[in-house]
């Protein structure tokens, strides 16, 4: 092992002589990036580093964290069966409103590029806006009351759909469902902004090239010109629509409550809440973080070698 | 005199009002198109514009059933009553205002200078290290805020910053979206206008300043709407105690869950909070369009 590291030193020996050299030269970058890089690496890197080390201690702020191994992890999997409801939850909205989101975005924005540019203006406000209005989703709670008062109830009673009226948030088969719609609004947010301004930005003299080059539809021509040219338009978006659809937690706590009934409609980030800043089991509840970056990771790292391979 | 021509040759040359149609598009698919853009418009429309209308309700029409979508008599009195209450309360409406405007304006004016000095060398420098931190940071946004709060929690209580303003605003600077936004638009910038300014003397201080930032202001805008979004819709619930440091945004939200006898300031609260990121967004959309146009995640 001694004898490998020494020959690695020897053969990169130069590679760092004049890795240094050059680092010596650009002092000023360092300057520059320097504010930043301390900012970014105690309040980003530090505390995922912090976090992965705390999940191996049983700590609670108050005595010092003590050493457990993988004890945390084990509980976590084996013993406690809500983390279980909480994964299944988390996984159920962002299998569903993740990949529908991300399409959606794509979808309208594609549709609006055509349009004449005050139009476009106007719809774009349109799609954002409810991803950036602040808690506007508790109007939701308005739609579905649980009484027959309720808009949605009242509606469908009407109709004679249902002879009673349904508890939306209290009945654990339809909270995830509801939260599902409500977090789908909300869905077309920073990656849809990426797309209309990437789908303005292609060469329109590509699309030229295609008619003559015989594309039949307006199907060939998105598979063909414009998907290859938005690749990382796309790339940024399906970022941003994995890191929301793993982090939900504002609405399901803001519609169903904190704790819902049966915890039907508890996310990772709500146990993590819940053990956090409740409970005050601090290891534990690193312990759910990792997780929860681990899998965010995964799955990004998963989906950006898929989108590489779209219009080839 | 030469104006007058001027205007007369715009007139010649000016675009024709009905755009000749491009090849591959059938009239019926456009139009079923357009049906159901407006169809889906309406229902992304829909909770934003009931809210809007409910805050504009009177109470009698608040509980009114069948509800009517649009406000018969619309009136101003959800929200003189939401002042009403903001002035009632033990910590003055003012200094809720102070605090969420003081946080959002030095959070933002700190991440711009701070990230878009990053970003400028990441850009436009080649120094070891650039491409490896320019990854971690593009990892960095790959996770929640969530994953990051404990950690975040009791290093702040280390540095003493619970429970000051400080401990919203110092990590706002460090946000990896506005320097990745930022970087990528700087990638734009020609190297010739750098490499230009310095044959005239000026260091690295003086290109950052009077060069480049002056063109990139589009990207100025959009770091300052998503930084503003952020901290504006900021509770900070988890880091301050004290009442009169917290955010109106929290101050509004406690009025909203006053229960049903607050059903009219509670709608009205929702316009309030909402009308500034919106108002913000339609404001500058065509800027933070430019410079989402750079965004992509290259590999």
């Amino acid at each position: 092992m001694k004898e490998f590291f020494h020959k690695y030193w020897v053969m990169r020996k130069f590679d760092i002589s004049v890795a240094w050299k050059k680092a010596k030269r650009s002092k000023n970058c360092y300057l520059f990036l320097a504010p930043y890089a301390i900012l970014f690496a105690m309040f980003f890197v530090y505390p995922v580093i912090a976090s992965i080390f705390y999940s191996f201690t049983y700590y609670n702020i108050l005595e010092a964290p003590r050493f457990l191994g993988l004890q945390n992890y084990i509980s976590l999997i084996l013993e406690d069966d809500i983390f279980l409801t909480s994964i299944k939850n988390t996984l159920m909205i962002a299998i569903f409103t993740g990949p529908l989101g991300y399409i959606m975005s794509f979808l309208f924005a594609w549709l609006i590029n055509e349009l004449p540019r005050w139009v476009r203006s106007v719809a774009v406000v349109v799609f954002y806006a409810p991803s950036i209005a602040g808690n506007c989703y508790v109007i939701f709670s308005v739609f579905f009351r649980g009484d027959a008062y309720g808009y949605v109830n009242a509606f469908l009673q009407n109709l004679g759909i249902i002879d009673a009226p349904i508890l939306w948030f209290i009945n654990p088969t339809y909270m995830l469902p509801i939260c599902m719609v409500v977090i789908l609004w909300m869905s077309l947010g920073t990656g849809f902004l990426s797309f209309v301004a990437g789908l303005q930005g292609i060469d329109k003299s590509q699309y030229e090239a295609g008619y003559m080059d015989g594309i039949k539809n307006r199907w060939q021509e998105l598979w063909y010109i414009t998907l290859p040219n938005m690749k990382p338009m796309l790339m940024f978006g399906a970022v941003m629509s994995i890191t929301t659809a793993f982090g939900v937690c504002d609405v399901t706590m803001a519609l169903c409550g904190y704790p819902s009934t049966d915890y039907a409609a508890r996310t990772i980030v709500t146990h993590l809440f819940d053990y956090g800043f409740s409970r005050f089991e601090m290891g534990y509840a690193c312990a759910i973080a990792t997780i929860l970056f681990l899998m965010m990771i995964l799955c990004n790292k998963a989906i950006q070698s898929l989108l590489r391979r779209v219009g080839t | 005199m030469s104006k007058k021509n001027k205007k007369t040759v715009e007139k010649e040359y000016r675009k024709p009002l009905v755009k000749k149609r491009k090849p591959n598009r059938s009239i019926a698919g456009d139009i079923f198109l357009y049906l159901f853009l407006v169809f889906v418009a309406f229902v992304m429309a829909f909770p934003i514009i009931y809210a809007v209308s409910s805050a504009l309700k009177p109470l009698d029409e608040l509980f009114k059933f069948p509800p009517k979508i649009f406000a018969q008599n619309p009136t101003l009195d959800n929200f003189s009553d939401l002042f009403v209450t903001m002035g009632k309360s033990w910590v003055t409406f003012s200094r809720y205002l102070f605090n969420t405007v003081f946080i959002t304006f030095v959070g933002t004016a700190g991440h711009l200078i701070v990230a878009s000095m990053g970003a400028f060398v990441l850009a436009k420098y080649e120094f070891p290290g650039n491409a490896l931190f320019f990854r971690i940071v593009t990892v960095s946004m790959m996770f929640t805020g969530y994953v990051t709060q404990i950690p975040n929690y009791m290093l702040l209580n280390k540095l003493g910053w619970i429970d000051s303003y400080w401990a919203i605003i110092i990590p706002a600077f460090a946000s990896p979206m506005g320097l990745f936004l930022m970087k990528q638009f700087m990638e734009g910038l020609p190297t010739s206008l750098i490499e230009a300014a310095k044959i005239d003397g000026a260091n690295e201080w003086k290109v950052f300043r009077s060069i480049v930032m002056p063109n990139v202001k589009p990207a100025w805008m959009t770091l300052i709407i998503f930084s503003v979004q952020g901290l504006w819709n900021n509770k900070a619930a988890t880091y301050i105690y004290s009442e009169e440091k917290k955010t109106l945004v929290y101050a509004l939200q406690q009025i909203q869950a006053g229960g049903i006898a607050r059903t009219g300031q509670g709608a009205a609260v929702l316009v309030v909070v909402m009308i500034v990121p919106i108002a913000i967004f339609i404001f500058s959309e065509s800027q933070i369009l430019e410079t989402m146009a750079s965004s992509g995640l290259k590999d």
